[in-house]
């Protein structure tokens, strides 16, 4: 499989990155180098295989259903770059 | 006063425990030190205030007959772990200002054990990188240069900082975080110990996902035994993590008894690669004779999937952090650079704050995950790591512990890999297999490559028995006898 520009492009959208035109030709490149180095993994037969879902044999733990924590929106909100009357500020996102 | 930071972790405390010398006089050699050896740029932060404080606390806790087991220990700390109310970055540009409002269990585990924070660790950026060239803060220098070059060399990555640190005595230890190998690689290229132990032993809590199913914190210490301290000092369970596992810590200090006589140690033939160097070859040779001088049966074992262990890395690392660096939006912390609507602004912002190697890899891990390729990349991948992890599960049914190089090579220098990721990649060639199976591995210093720069060898164990990683270790580590350092050339003072 090879990433053309629009895929790119596509991904790019996708991951929230601003990729400028002029990087599109260059990222495909790059990725499709990556992309065709792990194809060699199609080299092995997995059908009967169980993918991996933890590497640790583990039972994941239930815990008490009740609340732990809280009240801490001024802790929450300390490193927001903009937040305003106890929230989080955004651009404008309704017109 | 060189003389204290000359020590190793356990002799500072032997002597902190006769009274021979106090945690505030300790930190204050290493303040001094860290502050001479700024051209390495091995820390982003240095908290000079909060170690003196913590120092004093320290002394006044060993009056009243409380010490615990890294008391009045000065340690370097990696900034990929949240620290409260002191700044961390991860490396990355996008975590502009974050100051943390909570503290990440290992180092709340450290401080409750005696540490004191000298400051915080330069890195690769998100942990990505394996020469300590993708941090925003700029490269670390390796203490170590070829003798008689003075171009720089790498420390390795994405632990560069912590190594570096380490193996320049400005501080006794340092913590680090391994997902493939950022631990064991720069271990090895600083001629320093690295120990990465079995996933679920260390808290992840606190600690900025990289690869979540991946990512475990462990110590970079000057010795094993200072390992074997250390680990003791970060590890525990904690309820916060739930891939954490609930059994005691043990004391690791008491698994380094010398004796490894009767233990089998496997040497796989799928590590012997094609163009591997001489020196490399050599030394691993030389690590089966110490050992079997020591007393061990030398076993040849096979791990049939070794070589698809770095591809399959390339695909579910980049997948589960693309997933996890989806939190960083320039809303809730760090970088926000504005943009015509929300999108705009996310979009901006990501591509300002995340350097060119973490967008690669958001970029390959969105789309293995996307629709219509998710079961040709990675449900694929995550099957290729059950045969990987079940190769070594076999391995140890005969074994118990396998002997293997760190690193392909020999830190390079500056520059001479950054063009190409593929080839940057390949430094943990060694490194990946044992963590895309959780087990526990560490670096030792055990000779120098023929430009004179250190080389490691690797031992990596059942998941859960770090005391026979050590113990092996500890025995190599004396036959090795590795006693060279590198020359002062950074001190400024």
């Amino acid at each position: 499989m090879s990433l053309d520009k629009a895929t790119v492009l596509r991904v790019a959208r996708l991951a929230r990155l601003k990729v400028p035109d002029d990087r599109l030709e260059p990222l495909a490149a790059e990725l499709n180098n990556i992309l065709g180095w792990v194809e060699q993994l199609n080299e092995v037969d997995t059908d009967d295989v169980p993918p991996m879902t933890s590497v640790v044999s583990m039972k994941l733990r239930w815990r008490d259903d009740e609340v732990t924590d809280g009240g801490a929106v001024d802790d929450v909100l300390a490193n927001a770059p903009e937040g305003e009357n106890g929230f989080f500020a955004v651009p404008k996102v309704v017109e | 006063m060189a003389g204290l930071t000359d020590l190793t972790l356990a002799e500072a405390r032997d002597k902190l425990a006769a009274g021979e010398v106090s945690a505030r006089e300790l930190t204050e050699a290493h303040i001094a030190a860290v502050e001479a050896a700024r051209p390495l740029n091995a820390f982003v932060t240095e908290t000079p205030e909060r170690a003196l404080a913590q120092a004093e606390a320290s002394d006044a806790r060993r009056r009243a007959g409380e010490a615990g087991v890294m008391e009045g220990v000065p340690v370097g700390i990696k900034d990929l772990f949240c620290t409260k109310g002191v700044l961390t970055t991860a490396g990355s540009h996008i975590l502009d200002g974050f100051v943390p409002p909570y503290e990440s269990t290992v180092t709340a585990n450290l401080w409750k054990a005696g540490a004191v924070m000298l400051g915080k660790c330069n890195m690769d950026e998100f942990a990505m990188g394996s020469s300590n060239e993708t941090s925003y803060y700029g490269p670390v220098e390796n203490p170590w240069r070829r003798p008689g070059d003075n171009r720089s060399i790498v420390p390795g990555g994405s632990s560069g900082g912590s190594v570096a640190a380490v193996a320049a005595r400005i501080a006794l230890g340092a913590t680090g975080t391994d997902t493939g190998g950022s631990i064991r690689q720069p271990a090895a290229f600083a001629g320093v110990v690295g120990l990465k132990p079995t996933y679920g032993r260390c808290s992840r809590f606190g600690v900025v996902a990289f690869a979540s199913s991946l990512d475990q914190a462990g110590p970079i210490t000057r010795t094993v035994r200072d390992a074997a301290i250390m680990l003791r000092g970060m590890a525990g369970f904690d309820p916060m993590d739930s891939t954490s596992v609930d059994k005691p810590v043990p004391d690791y200090e008491a698994a380094l008894t010398g004796d490894i006589r009767g233990l089998k140690v496997g040497i796989p033939k799928e590590y012997r690669m094609d163009g591997m160097p001489a020196e490399i070859e050599a030394l691993w040779q030389q690590g089966v004779e110490w050992l079997k001088a020591a007393g061990a049966e030398i076993r040849d074992i096979s791990l049939p999937h070794t070589k698809y262990a770095l591809p399959t890395y390339y695909i579910v690392a980049p997948a589960e952090a693309s997933s996890n660096l989806a939190r960083y939006d320039g809303v809730r912390y760090g970088l926000r650079v504005p943009g015509d609507d929300l999108i705009d602004m996310y979009e901006n912002t990501r591509a300002e704050g995340f350097g060119a190697e973490v967008q690669r890899r958001v970029m390959i891990g969105t789309y293995v995950l996307s629709a219509g390729y998710y079961d040709a990349y990675y449900l694929k991948a995550q099957k290729l790591r059950t045969l990987i992890a079940r190769d070594f599960e076999t391995a140890f049914d005969d074994i118990d512990v396998v002997l293997t190089p760190t690193t392909p090579s020999a830190a390079f220098g500056a520059g001479e890999k950054s063009d190409d990721p593929i080839a940057m990649y390949l430094n943990d060639i060694f490194t990946v297999p044992a963590s895309m199976s959780g087990l526990p591995g560490i670096s030792v210093p055990a000779g120098f490559s023929d430009d004179g720069l250190p080389l490691g060898l690797q031992l990596i164990g059942r998941a859960f028995d770090e005391e026979t990683v050590l113990r092996v270790a500890g025995v190599m580590e004396e036959a090795a006898g590795f006693d060279r350092r590198p020359e002062n050339w950074w001190a400024t003072s």
